[in-house]
């Protein structure tokens, strides 16, 4: 099956506008907001959230990036090794971080991130934004802020394209795997 | 999302002849991520919770030990570590046996120092877990090769045509010989120096490492160095009649001020340690500014951390 086009980039820059708008409202303002994207598609999601944030509330939010290779519970049944990335994080404590991802799946990824952002500081309270929820959650997780929701089967997967990591323009496709 | 991956899994760590330099790189940049862990309010991840790690070293070593001890508790393994007091060797257990009863207690990982070589080849073929050599005889100490790697790396970055050079006890030098296969793999050029009677037949060096240069004078060698590299000096070599005097040693092949001088203005200074200063190396070059001997012992938990994770990973798959 050829992959099938979900959200072309202007959807997509309308979904994370409307994310903007959202984290915003929920919080009354953005004075308390740090975005932390998980690695890797998660990392330019959060980035670009914090510049439309900075847009129309003038407030520079601190952005930080998360990789949870160390916390996966599924490390053992993986392989090779895969490549860690960094995890530079600000200050969490008395702040309201919003976790950034760009599907959400199961739910694992976000378990991780959790246990991860516990050993680092006790945030005021932890959100979760995400630009596709697929489904199939195998964890009681769920979104606070989701760009798009896609009915999926279990064979399919969800692939994101952004422009700073894939070198192509913006996309969500479906891909059936075999 | 997966993230990029390398080569096929590895099951031990017992040399670094067969290491490719896609692969060498990969352990770098999985160091550097380790390294920030040990920077963290919270110096542990739960990579490896709930499995074992055992320490058996039946040679001494102080460094090495509790470098693996601390690299599988920032992971959060359960750690037992062995010296040759605790082991029942002393009753006639053979090291075969010893391997049996370690898996029996539900080891994962075996983190071994013995002093003959090939002997972590033995334990692996009899351990379901993996092995990680701590040393062997002459033959090789990869993770000390890693370490080192991985601190010119940081200070120098691309290891290709830099000179790296060697002094003292090549021949009888594990640590050596495991430097040798990871910097030549990353195209390194190796000068080994020290007396002939500490460097081996030249024959051995045109067959085996053809690329490698041999000098006798540190004075000459050191010239242009971006790296200056001393071993120990083991004790017993003097007593075998294989050097002159310690002095003497000293005058010609230590570490100083002057030689140092003459190397490229941003060498590093390494010491896989523990150090005789005063004969390989002099007390004001150890703690100097080229000096990087701290940084190494820093950098030795990141990269024994890094090689768990990168023998963790998909261990459960086949």
């Amino acid at each position: 099956m050829t992959p099938k086009q979900l959200m072309n980039d202007e959807e997509i820059r309308r979904a994370l506008k409307r994310i903007a708008h959202e984290i915003v409202e929920r919080n009354a303002g953005a004075s308390l907001v740090s975005l932390v994207g998980i690695h890797r598609r998660g990392v330019p999601l959060a980035r670009r959230l914090a510049a439309m944030i900075a847009e129309t509330e003038h407030v520079q939010v601190p952005v930080g990036e998360l990789d949870i290779g160390l916390y996966r519970d599924d490390l053992h049944s993986r392989g090779p090794a895969p490549i860690l990335g960094r995890t530079i994080l600000p200050e969490l404590g008395k702040r309201i971080v919003v976790l950034v991802d760009d599907v959400l799946y199961t739910g694992r990824t976000i378990r991780a991130a959790l246990n991860e952002l516990s050993d680092w500081g006790r945030p005021s309270a932890i959100q979760l934004a995400v630009l596709v929820d697929r489904g199939h959650r195998e964890l009681p997780i769920r979104a606070d802020f989701v760009g798009k929701n896609i009915p999926t089967a279990k064979n399919e997967r969800v692939d994101v394209q952004l422009s700073e990591i894939d070198q192509a323009q913006d996309s969500v496709v479906i891909v059936q795997e075999d | 999302m997966s993230s990029p991956t390398t080569t096929p899994r590895r099951r031990h760590v017992l040399d670094l002849d067969d290491w490719s330099a896609d692969e060498l790189r990969s352990l770098l940049t999985i160091a550097t991520q380790m390294k920030d862990i040990l920077e963290r309010p919270v110096k542990q991840v739960p990579t490896l919770r709930g499995k074992i790690v055992v320490n058996m070293f039946w040679e001494d070593s102080t460094r090495t030990r509790s470098s693996f001890e601390l690299a599988a508790k920032a992971l959060s393994a359960n750690v037992l570590s062995l010296g040759a007091k605790d082991t029942s060797v002393k009753k006639g257990e053979s090291l075969v046996d010893t391997v049996r009863t370690v898996q029996a207690l539900g080891a994962d990982y075996i983190v071994m120092r013995h002093g003959q070589s090939g002997s972590p080849y033995l334990v692996a073929q009899h351990f379901r877990g993996s092995v990680i050599n701590g040393g062997d005889g002459r033959h090789a100490h990869p993770s000390q090769a890693l370490l080192d790697l991985f601190t010119m790396h940081e200070r120098l970055g691309e290891l290709a045509d830099k000179k790296v050079v060697i002094v003292g006890d090549i021949l009888h030098s594990r640590v050596a010989r495991s430097n040798l296969w990871a910097l030549t793999t990353m195209g390194a050029k190796v000068v080994v120096c020290g007396p002939p009677t500490l460097i081996g037949p030249a024959k051995y060096w045109q067959s085996t490492w053809p690329n490698v240069e041999i000098s006798h004078s540190l004075d000459h060698a050191a010239e242009g160095a971006d790296v200056l590299m001393a071993l120990r000096l083991q004790h017993e070599r003097m007593e075998g009649g294989l050097l002159p005097s310690l002095r003497e040693y000293s005058r010609r092949f230590g570490l100083n001020a002057t030689r140092v001088a003459s190397a490229n203005s941003n060498v590093i200074v390494m010491h896989p340690g523990p150090m005789n200063e005063g004969v390989e190396i002099m007390p004001d070059v150890a703690t100097g500014p080229h000096s990087v001997i701290e940084t190494q012992i820093t950098n030795g938990v990141a990269m024994r951390m890094a090689l768990f994770y990168y023998l963790a990973t998909g261990s459960e798959q086949v």
